[in-house]
Formats: structure tokens, C-alpha cells, sequence
């Protein structure tokens, strides 16, 4: 492992006191920032030796070791359609578990933490179904910054479409 | 993955309560069975589960459960209270076993989150039948006997017996449950419940057991404490709280203060309650506490019982730590140091760890036991249907496996059984005309040899014919002329091939031909195989050899470019540098290799799996021969790695989820902290050709 790496290591969401309602992990890709809600999110790890797993989508780039556990671990610049982009020290692994599946996802560096009201989360105007816009549940307002909220359960989900579509 | 499906705890406990029931059950009318007569031991557990059982489904509102336990219940009743002289032990048999079938099969669809919807009114009747018929045989009339009052009343007071109708007493009741058994509310709740059935005035303290979370912890500590007004004897009282579960010692003590507890009754207690003046009647207890090893005679407080998952969790973190061992103790930053002190420590830790591991992997093991006892009632019901006389002997039961593996060959076993009961051994009369003994004999035995588990099937039947299957299999179209030149093992093997049954007839038991191939299917999935000798006339044996765990198995890593891959040794046969002169293409690009006068596919696990790197050139890399079910393929890699035991773990849901990746048995993670991928050989092989 390089050093560089161990400021993330470990870097465990603990359950607060606090209620983690209302609360947004966000990270950026390219020009848009997006926030996944903070109850899915149980830790980020820097990236880490990835083995690969044939006969997959592209965007599953194949499963990692986390503590034992071995999880599967998603680009999201490649499940949003984006090009692919080499990982450096500031690439992250995002670790989520939504009923019982833990996946990992690949971004290209976390920002922050941001408590966004349901009141300043606007819903999606819905214009064309392109095939990252799927994903973003809402739009959340914070200050004068945007952030693309986005759907876990969605992200995870394997619509058989997209299976076809990448086989062929 | 039914386990799944049980979200709540309290249902969780009564099906694996039930089914342990069930299970000690059937196992003890099967013994029965065979003395021919039913002592009062078995008439007495038969009882007792019955009366749980039908408390406890009741409580779960599952009303068929509870109706086929309360009328089985009643049969046995009368059978304890009466003692009849002509009992039909067969028929009697019967109907215990089609009354266990039905609620195993309404537990399952439970367990499957389904309703237990199954109608048991015909199977109702045909008990309250019997029971007729056994009262008539024994020349009782109805008011002697008492047990036909529907289901509502109270039907335990025995009126015969206790037919003075004394004063009503006052009773109090501490009843303590057994030590760890968990949910001391709900047991209390099911006495509660059941109490209602012999008289409505009582008092319990605690009071709200079901809602009132505190009160595991005083049932706990001070016992449960009921205060009965009835007029039944101390005696009866005491026999009635024996039948309930995880009872363990049962005070009675008659109280004086009737009005009290009138008074208590009308208004609402508080907590002082619990205070009552204890009188002890010392003979009572002394007398209950001699009666409690009796009750609790096949409970075995040294066990407990844990959650297969919570296992598989530990094996893990085992697992886990065997390699965080490996990567602390070879860590490269050490390399060159001379650390006497800490090879020293490190000696020790890698002593402890692996002990830990074997540890761990001995919990996962559970003896056969079980599961060759299920095939008593097979055998026992295939006799009976058949007119056979087949005699099971049991070998070797306490042989452990894997609690993966245990699951695995359950169906299999039985099939074979069947099989062999049915195909195998002839009827009584022709058996004699060829002088062998009247009796069938069916042979299950289980014995470790190495690394794997013998499970042998031996019966004395008439043996596989090689003209039969032969004759079949031509038929079929499944072999040509080259069968006369088949070896015997050969023949017999073509028995595992799907859709082939010699038995003409259809029974109900076996004869589809759907079973052999299923088996086989069954037995490799877990890594195991099948062999099957016979002699015709002189029976069959089918023996299974199974790996004793599925969890680690005996590894070869390759590496092919920068990823790394895990064979089975099981299916390496051998492995070489390939030069490129042998090496040759068809007309359809398929690559192939003569060796030995013998030709071999190819498979380039490079292009197979699309791996970016790795040799392209034969001659850069290795081909490891290895042999599947059906066929022999070339695998080649770059190169061999090592040989290692490696932990399996399954593939993350989310990939399982996406697609099932053919030639992918799991993954494991390997010394250095690398994943690697373990391959399937059959499912690859298979692949191979379907591609082609």
C-alpha cells in the first residue's frame, strides 16, 4: 500500500448521535458534483488492487479485498457512461451496502459532507431518459452549489438492457 | 436460502423446535417399530411432543399443525391412560408418520414464507378412525374412555380417573425454565395459554409476559410464579406443567387463602404480588425434583445450538487471519533482517493460528448420523408398500462432514436408497429360491479414508445386469457398437446418464430414470464422485467419496498475465511446457495437442476470459491437462504458481446477481493479499464445448 493512500484508510462513518437523516456524502466527477445519502455509506478506502472478473460489464472492474471481505467494486464514471479515467492517490473507493449487497465504487476524490434539507432538493426536471440521468434522484441546492443526488438503490441495480447491450 | 425468508425470532425458534421434535419423533416409532409393540417410554415422548406441538403451532395461530397434534395427541392419550392389549402397531405407524409428513410439510412451506394451508381433515378423520377401531378392539366404551370432545373443550381433565369431585384448593405454582432457553416470556405466555384448558381462575406473576420486557429477567431470577384454583390433585397438576417445554423444576404448594386470591383476581394486582407467603410442601418438591433428570432425559445441557451463519462468519475472519498472519510474518520489509526474538513470537503465533483454524473447521463438522437415519423411514415405508422385507444397517454414523456437505447429499442418499430398495432387492419368495436369507439388507456406512468420506450403499439385491443396461442404452441411442468392448465399470456408469431407468415399471417410489443423473450432478457439485460396482445376483454397492469440507480445498494457483487463478488439484491431471511443433489447428481454428498418440483441445484461459496480458506464444507458457466429468481439456497459463490451500468464498451477490460466470467456482484470497479466482473445471470444459 503507499502512504498516500492511509489518510482514507479507515476513515469509518460511525453512527452518531446525530441522526444521519438529511445527510449527503459528496464527490465530484468531472464539473458535477454529486451526493450519495450518508446511511448507505459505511466507509472510504483509497483504491486497492483490483482483481478482474471476465465476462462482466465494463463498469464492474472486478472485486478487491476489504478486510477480508471481498467486495465488488463499479466505476462510477463508467456506469454514468463517462470516459474512463487512470486512478491516482486522490481516487476513492466509496464502500455501500443497501439491503445486504456491498459494493464498492470508484470515484475520483470525496469533498464533504453536506446536511441538504428535503425542502432544498428539487426533483428532477425529467427531460430525457439518458443513460446517467437515471440515477440522480434529485437535485440539491446547497448555497449557490448544485448537487446531484443520487439514486443507491438505482446505481446498484443491473437492468437487463444494459446487460444486453454490453454483451453484444 | 429459506433462512432468508424468517424475519421473526419467535418463529424462527418454533420451527427448529418443531422440527427437532418431529425428527426425535419419527426416529423413536421407527425403533418402536421394529420391537412391534410401543413401550411407554415412546407412548409417553410421543405425548409429550404431541402436547407441544399442538401448544406451540396454536400459538403461532398455524390451526391445521395444532389440529393434527391435538387429535394424534388424543390417540395417544388413550393408548397411555388405557393401555389397550391389541394395538395394530403398523397402521398406528402409519398414521404418526402421515401426521408427521403433514406438518413437515406445512413447517416448510413456513419456512418458505408461504401460509400453512394444508387441509388435514382427512387425515383427521382417519386418526379419530383408528382411535374408534382401538377402542372397539379393546372393548371400551366412549364413557370410559374420554378423549372425544372437540377440540374447544378442555380435554385433559381426566374424568374417569379423578372422579371425586374434591373441594377446589389453591395451588401456587414456581415453575423455573430451563437454563438457557431463551425466551422465557414466550414459554411462560405458552403455559399461560395452556393453563386455560384445566381452569380459567388463575394468576400469574409476572403478569403481562408478552409485553413486559422486564420479565424475561424475573422469570429468570425468581422463576415463573401461578397462583391456580382447581380441583384437580397436586399430582395432576404437576404431570399437566411436565408435558410443556423447558420446564425444568416445578414447585406446587397449597395455599389456605382462598379469598385472597379472590380478591387479587377482581382487582388489579401490582407487583407486591410476587410476595406471597410461600408454604413449601417439601414432599412435593422433593418428589418433582426426583422426576426432573426423567423429563429432561434426552436434553443435553452441554450443547448449544448456533446460527450456521454466524459459522460461516467466524470461518472467515479465520480464514482472514491465517493470511494476515502470512502478510505479517513474511512482510517484505523484513526481508534480510536477522529477528531471532521475533521468529520466535511469530513461530508461536502461526502454532496458535493454524490450531484455531482446525478448531474452527472441526465446529463445522456434524456426524451423518441424521441423515442415514432419515433413510430408515424410507426403507421402512418402500418395505411396506412393496411387500419386501429389507433390513437397514446403519455403519459408521458418527463420521463427520462439513455442515455444507451434510445438505448437499441428503437427496442423493436417498435416491440411491430407494433405488436399491426398490430396484435392488427382490421379494421374500424369490430371494429364497436362490438361496439367499428372506430378508433384504441394505448397508449405509460412512468411513473417513484421508482427506475424503467413504459413504458406501450396499445392498444383497439382484445386482445391476450389463445385458439390462446395455440393451437400454442402445435403445436410447446413448452407445454403438463399441459396446461389447465396455468395460463393466464403464457399463454400469452409463446408469448415471439422464433419463435412464432399467426398471420397466413406473413406481412410486423410483423408476422415472430421473434419479441416477440427479445424483451424480448432486454429488459433484459438492466435488465428490460415484462408483458403482456390482455383481449380478449378488447385489450392487455405490460408493460415494466426498471431500470432507467444502470450505478449503487443495489448490493449484496459476498466474496468466498479471491475474491470478486457483485450480482444484482434484482435476489436474498433469502439466507441461508444450513445444510448438506439437501444437496444431482444425479447420475451424480450434488448437489442439497430441500426446501420447492421444489429442487434446486447447484452452487459452488468456483469450477465454479476455485477459489483457499474459504469453500469447505455446511455447512462453504451461499446459495443465485437466480432466472433467465428461472430457479432458489443455488448459493454458503462463505459469504454475504453487500449490496452496486455499479458503473458498463465493462471489459478491451484486456479481452473482448480474450474471452467472461459467468456469467461476468462487474466489479466495491468497497469501500476499491478492484475490484469485477459483476455476470450475467441469463448468469450463462444458463451456468450451457449447461455445464451439
Amino acid at each position: 500500500m503507499v502512504d498516500e493512500f492511509d489518510e482514507f484508510d479507515e476513515l469509518e462513518f460511525e453512527e452518531d448521535d446525530e441522526s444521519e437523516e438529511g445527510k449527503y456524502l459528496t464527490f465530484n466527477l468531472d464539473n458535477e458534483a454529486y451526493g450519495l445519502e450518508i446511511t448507505y455509506v459505511t466507509e472510504i478506502i483509497g483504491i486497492q488492487k483490483i482483481t478482474e472478473v471476465p465476462e462482466l460489464p465494463v463498469y464492474v472492474k472486478g472485486i478487491m479485498s476489504l478486510r477480508g471481505q471481498i467486495i465488488p467494486v463499479v466505476d462510477v464514471r463508467l456506469r454514468f457512461g463517462k470516459p474512463g479515467r487512470d486512478y491516482d492517490e486522490r481516487t476513492c473507493v466509496i464502500v455501500v451496502e443497501i439491503s445486504d449487497i456491498t459494493v464498492g465504487l470508484i470515484v475520483d476524490g470525496v469533498a464533504e459532507v453536506v446536511a441538504i434539507p428535503e425542502e432544498e432538493i428539487v426533483p428532477h426536471p425529467d427531460l430525457d431518459e439518458t443513460d446517467s440521468r437515471q440515477f440522480v434522484s434529485g437535485i440539491g441546492k446547497v448555497g449557490t452549489a448544485v448537487k446531484l443526488i443520487l439514486d443507491c438503490q438505482k446505481l446498484l441495480e443491473d437492468d437487463e438492457m444494459e446487460k444486453n447491450s454490453q454483451e453484444a | 436460502m429459506a433462512e432468508q425468508f424468517i424475519n421473526d425470532p419467535m418463529q424462527e425458534v418454533f420451527i427448529f423446535e418443531t422440527s427437532q421434535q418431529l425428527e426425535q419423533m419419527e426416529q423413536s416409532v421407527i425403533k418402536t417399530e421394529a420391537l412391534g409393540s410401543y413401550p411407554s417410554e415412546t407412548i409417553n415422548e410421543i405425548f409429550r411432543i404431541m402436547h407441544t406441538i399442538k401448544s406451540s403451532a396454536a400459538m403461532m395461530l398455524i390451526n391445521n399443525m395444532s389440529v393434527v397434534a391435538h387429535t394424534t395427541e388424543d390417540m395417544f392419550y388413550f393408548i397411555r391412560e388405557e393401555k389397550p392389549q391389541f394395538i395394530d402397531v403398523s397402521t398406528l405407524s402409519d398414521l404418526v408418520f402421515e401426521g408427521i409428513d403433514f406438518m413437515k410439510l406445512e413447517l416448510e412451506k413456513i419456512k418458505n414464507g408461504m401460509e400453512a394451508d394444508g387441509n388435514p381433515e382427512i387425515l383427521i378423520d382417519r386418526i379419530k378412525d383408528h382411535l374408534k377401531i382401538l377402542k372397539e378392539n379393546n372393548k371400551l366404551t366412549d364413557s370410559q374412555a374420554v378423549n372425544n370432545e372437540p377440540l374447544t373443550e378442555k380435554y385433559y381433565i381426566s374424568s374417569s380417573k379423578t372422579a371425586k369431585i374434591s373441594e377446589p384448593k389453591t395451588y401456587q405454582v414456581i415453575l423455573q425454565f430451563e437454563e438457557n432457553c431463551g425466551m422465557e416470556n414466550i414459554r411462560a405466555f405458552t403455559v399461560v395459554h395452556n393453563l386455560k384448558e384445566i381452569t380459567e381462575t388463575f394468576k400469574s406473576t409476572p403478569e403481562d409476559v408478552i409485553n413486559d420486557l422486564d420479565c424475561v429477567e424475573i422469570i429468570k431470577r425468581d422463576g415463573f410464579i401461578l397462583e391456580i384454583k382447581t380441583s384437580e390433585s397436586p399430582e395432576k397438576l404437576e404431570a399437566f406443567f411436565r408435558t410443556m417445554a423447558f420446564i425444568d423444576r416445578i414447585e406446587i404448594t397449597e395455599t389456605e387463602d382462598l379469598l385472597e386470591i379472590r380478591e387479587e383476581l377482581s382487582i388489579l394486582v401490582s407487583d407486591e404480588a410476587i410476595m406471597v407467603p410461600q408454604l413449601k410442601n417439601p414432599a412435593i418438591e422433593m418428589a418433582s425434583a426426583k422426576e426432573t433428570p426423567v423429563a429432561n432425559g434426552n436434553h443435553s445441557q452441554s450443547m448449544i445450538s448456533v446460527s450456521v451463519e454466524k459459522l460461516d462468519k467466524l470461518m472467515n475472519l479465520v480464514g482472514e487471519m491465517v493470511i494476515s498472519e502470512a502478510m505479517v510474518t513474511q512482510n517484505p520489509d523484513l526481508k534480510g533482517l536477522v529477528l531471532d526474538n521475533f521468529s520466535k513470537s511469530a513461530r508461536q503465533l502461526k502454532k496458535i493460528t493454524n490450531e484455531l483454524q482446525d478448531m474452527v473447521m472441526s465446529i463445522r463438522m456434524v456426524p451423518l448420523g441424521p441423515t442415514f437415519f432419515k433413510m430408515n423411514r424410507i426403507v421402512r415405508d418402500i418395505s411396506k408398500k412393496l411387500g419386501k422385507e429389507i433390513n437397514l444397517k446403519i455403519l459408521g454414523e458418527e463420521t463427520e462432514v462439513d455442515k455444507n456437505i451434510i445438505e448437499q447429499i441428503g437427496d442423493p442418499l436417498m435416491h440411491i436408497v430407494r433405488n436399491s430398495a426398490d430396484h435392488g432387492i427382490e421379494a421374500a419368495e424369490t430371494r429364497i429360491l436362490q438361496g439367499k436369507p428372506r430378508a433384504g439388507t441394505i448397508t449405509l456406512e460412512a468411513k473417513n479414508a484421508g482427506g475424503e468420506v467413504l459413504i458406501i450403499i450396499r445392498d444383497d439385491g439382484k445386482g445391476l445386469s450389463r445385458t439390462g443396461i446395455l440393451e437400454k442404452a442402445r435403445e436410447n441411442g446413448v452407445v454403438g457398437d463399441e459396446a461389447a468392448n465396455m468395460t463393466d465399470t464403464e457399463v454400469f456408469n452409463l446408469i448415471f446418464l439422464p433419463g435412464f431407468s432399467t426398471k420397466e415399471a413406473v413406481t412410486e417410489f423410483s423408476g422415472r430414470g430421473v434419479g441416477m443423473d440427479v445424483v451424480a450432478k448432486n454429488i459433484e457439485a459438492v466435488g465428490g464422485n460415484i462408483l458403482v460396482e456390482s455383481v449380478e445376483g449378488r447385489g450392487t454397492t455405490i460408493t460415494l467419496k466426498i471431500p470432507l469440507t467444502l470450505a478449503i480445498i487443495e489448490g493449484m494457483n496459476i498466474r496468466v498475465g498479471e491475474s491470478c487463478y486457483t485450480l482444484p488439484i482434484m482435476s489436474i491431471k498433469e502439466s507441461f511446457i508444450p513445444k510448438s511443433q506439437e501444437v496444431f489447428r482444425d479447420t475451424d481454428e480450434n488448437e489442439m495437442i497430441m500426446i501420447r498418440g492421444q489429442c487434446y483441445p486447447i484452452m487459452r484461459l488468456k483469450e477465454h476470459y479476455k485477459v489483457k496480458t499474459g504469453a500469447t506464444q505455446i511455447e512462453d507458457g504451461i499446459l495443465i491437462m485437466l480432466e472433467g466429468e465428461t472430457k479432458t481439456t489443455c488448459l493454458f497459463a503462463d505459469e504454475l504458481l504453487g500449490e496452496q490451500q486455499v479458503v473458498v468464498k463465493t462471489l459478491p451477490k451484486y456479481i452473482q446477481r448480474m450474471k452467472k460466470i461459467d468456469g467461476l467456482a468462487g474466489c479466495t484470497l491468497l497469501g500476499d493479499g491478492n484475490i484469485s479466482l477459483i476455476l470450475d473445471v467441469n463448468g469450463l470444459i462444458a463451456q468450451k464445448r457449447f461455445r464451439n
